[in-house]
């Protein structure tokens, strides 16, 4: 299998070519499908190449939009739906919750919602409360739905298409803050399976959880911290429903200490999720209380300042590993 | 366009579906005034006409879609009798294995993917089943029944304005009953103008009298045709009127409101005497008619029969597809 350089936004784009070519039930319909200045490069062009009537521009309506999407699902087809910016996806959670996520268990497994909502957090340059949230974690509350969330080209490919074929309602997060990040990706179709953790990097003095932006956080963190003589084994969740219990339980029973970081929002969050499991789990394991870099109870803020103080990044990781490790 | 009167055969078949709705729903509603039946049932008597109507100009390919109040909806579409009294009752043996009751019913041999409460809630998935038809090139049309109170929802207008961008083969069968729950359609609208609802869109919208089943099958032979020609979507307000409460089996004291000089009105224009008329004048023996109102009573019976000695859940399945695995079940 070749494997060459892609971008992590192009690989989004190739998992959508390379299922738009194999699958005829797969379409995508959502805001801003033909447009770059909404999906980047993640969608470039590929309504020429599919042509418009897989690749479905919809109007200003996120609520009919998904549930549209539910419904083609139910009758057999697999759509992806896009949501530019996660903060106006909240126009559409009757279909997602309601409906995407319940439908198998109200019907006892007799049908399934194989969708694939794809939420994409936009945050940064100002663009303040409305235009930057990151809320996977409540998806991640509701029984019935996946949440996925990768921090490379090559995940960014592999769980799109293991999303598409999953069968089950998947919420598919990317993050612009990737989109340029560049990294090896194969030619072929190849699924990341949903619910694998991956450790990027192995240590035996902290375990730092992460998803998404702040697992590519987490290996800079990781690096400093290297040089400064802390081992931190780094995982990376790629999926945060369900979340790899065994693969965080484990390095934290080798390593006695845990920093999870996520760009959530701090209360009720991922991280919120993995410190109880792991106090339920591994307590007398534990060399130090469980640390968490995430995002403080606040709306995003406008002035670059303001969000300069607000978003986290790998110091604010480094900086608290050294706490839980006493330095 | 094609003349749409019913067959008399067509004819008959209306009126054993829509007995067959009403000894259903009145059984249930002894069922919950029993106690037996414990779920929230919402009952569809005196708007038998809507479900058969719509239903008997459509074919086991076409979609359904309906909400709380589709006890109706599911038997007019061949939904099986059995499998709905058992759902209603919790069992194993319900359409939905006694995960859904009364507000969740599923055929999916006849078209039928779900039933939900959320009002509102399937509009939007009966564009999506009729956009997947589109995709595919098939013919097969789908229908969302609800009724006035989900005109309210912004899952109506925005479905309304995306079925027709699209040119979607959908009919959307607004069944206004007048009540939302407990409140009357002129305390939450200032206009009594819902078959217009879509003419902002390019949909157009027909009302029609509700209880006359006839009336209602021609509107909808007309509009499935233009849908299945690749010519979009249409709203029809089927005008009509429940007999008993919003939930459950009480007569005329609805949360909190009484109807009785509405309910009277009604009950002389009832849906099921106006298809027996039609059939008495074609020359059909009453005594024939009579007969069929037996046979279905006794359907019924076995059903609820069946139901009542089918098992419960199993306590073990409890965590049981809340995933979906393809071939699971």
């Amino acid at each position: 299998m070749s494997i060459r350089t892609l971008s992590y936004a192009h690989a989004i784009r190739e998992a959508h070519a390379q299922l738009l070519r194999s699958d005829e039930r797969v379409f995508v319909l959502g805001q801003g499908v033909w447009s770059p200045w909404y999906a980047g490069a993640s969608l470039q062009d590929i309504d020429k190449e599919f042509g418009r009537d897989r690749i479905i521009e919809s109007p200003v309506a996120e609520n009919a939009t998904t549930g549209a999407a539910v419904g083609a699902a139910l009758a057999g087809m697999r759509p992806i739906v896009f949501h530019p910016r996660m903060d106006f996806m909240f126009l559409a959670v009757d279909p997602i919750v309601n409906q995407a996520a319940n439908w198998s268990y109200m019907f006892e497994g007799r049908i399934g919602v194989p969708i694939v909502i794809r939420a994409v957090i936009n945050r940064g340059g100002e663009q303040a409360a409305q235009h930057s949230q990151a809320v996977h974690s409540w998806f991640m509350h509701v029984p019935g739905l996946k949440v996925v969330m990768p921090s490379t080209p090559h995940d960014a490919k592999g769980l799109l298409v293991a999303a598409v074929a999953d069968g089950n309602p998947v919420i598919y997060v990317d993050d612009r803050w990737l989109y340029a990040d560049e990294g090896p990706v194969p030619e072929d179709m190849y699924e990341v399976p949903l619910s694998i953790a991956e450790v990027r990097r192995t240590g035996r003095d902290v375990t730092v959880v992460a998803a998404s932006f702040m697992a590519r956080e987490a290996i800079r963190a990781a690096n400093e911290l290297a040089a400064r003589g802390v081992n931190a084994e780094v995982i990376d969740l790629r999926s945060v429903k369900p979340w790899d219990r065994t693969c965080v339980l484990e390095s934290v029973a080798k390593t006695g200490r845990l920093v999870i970081a996520d760009s959530g929002w701090t209360t009720a969050g991922i991280a919120a999720e993995i410190a109880a499991t792991v106090a339920e789990e591994r307590l007398e394991m534990l060399k130090a209380p469980i640390a968490r870099v995430c995002l403080p109870d606040i709306p995003a803020p406008m002035s670059r300042v303001l969000e300069q103080a607000y978003y986290r990044t790998s110091a604010d990781i480094t900086a608290t590993v050294l706490k839980v490790m006493g330095r | 366009m094609t003349s749409a009167t019913p067959s008399i055969s067509l004819l008959r078949q209306m009126h054993r579906t829509m007995v067959l709705i009403r000894f259903c729903e009145e059984r249930i509603a002894d069922l919950c005034e029993s106690g037996e039946a414990r779920c929230p049932c919402h009952l569809c008597i005196g708007q038998e006409g809507v479900a058969v109507g719509v239903c008997s100009a459509l074919t086991d390919d076409d979609y359904v879609w309906g909400g709380h109040r589709s006890h109706g909806h599911y038997l007019a579409k061949g939904g099986d009798v059995k499998a709905l009294i058992a759902e209603i009752l919790g069992r194993a043996t319900g359409c939905a294995g006694g995960r859904g009751g009364s507000m969740h019913l599923i055929a999916r041999e006849v078209g039928i993917l779900g039933t939900v409460p959320l009002v509102a809630a399937t509009i939007p998935l009966a564009v999506g089943s009729a956009l997947a038809a589109k995709l595919r090139r098939e013919r097969r049309v789908s229908v969302a029944f609800f009724g006035d109170g989900a005109t309210e929802e912004g899952h109506f207008h925005e479905s309304l304005n995306l079925a027709a961008i699209h040119g979607l083969p959908v009919l959307f069968v607004c069944e206004n009953n007048f009540y939302a729950s407990h409140l009357h359609l002129n305390e939450r609208h200032l206009l009594d103008n819902l078959d217009k609802a879509g003419e902002l869109h390019g949909v157009p919208g027909r009302r029609v009298d509700g209880n006359d089943t006839v009336a209602i099958y021609n509107a909808t032979v007309l509009a499935i045709e233009r849908a299945r020609r690749g010519e979009g979507p249409t709203l029809l307000e089927c005008r009509t009127f429940r007999w008993r409460g919003h939930v459950g089996p009480a007569l005329d004291i609805d949360v909190g409101i009484r109807r009785r000089d509405e309910l009277k009105t009604w009950y002389e224009h009832d849906p099921i005497s106006e298809v027996r008329r039609r059939l008495v004048e074609a020359g059909i023996d009453e005594t024939e008619l009579d007969l069929t109102t037996k046979e279905v009573q006794a359907a019924v019976d076995d059903a609820v029969a069946f139901a009542r000695s089918s098992p419960y859940p199993a306590p073990e399945s409890l965590a049981d597809h809340v995933y979906f695995r393809s071939g699971g079940r």
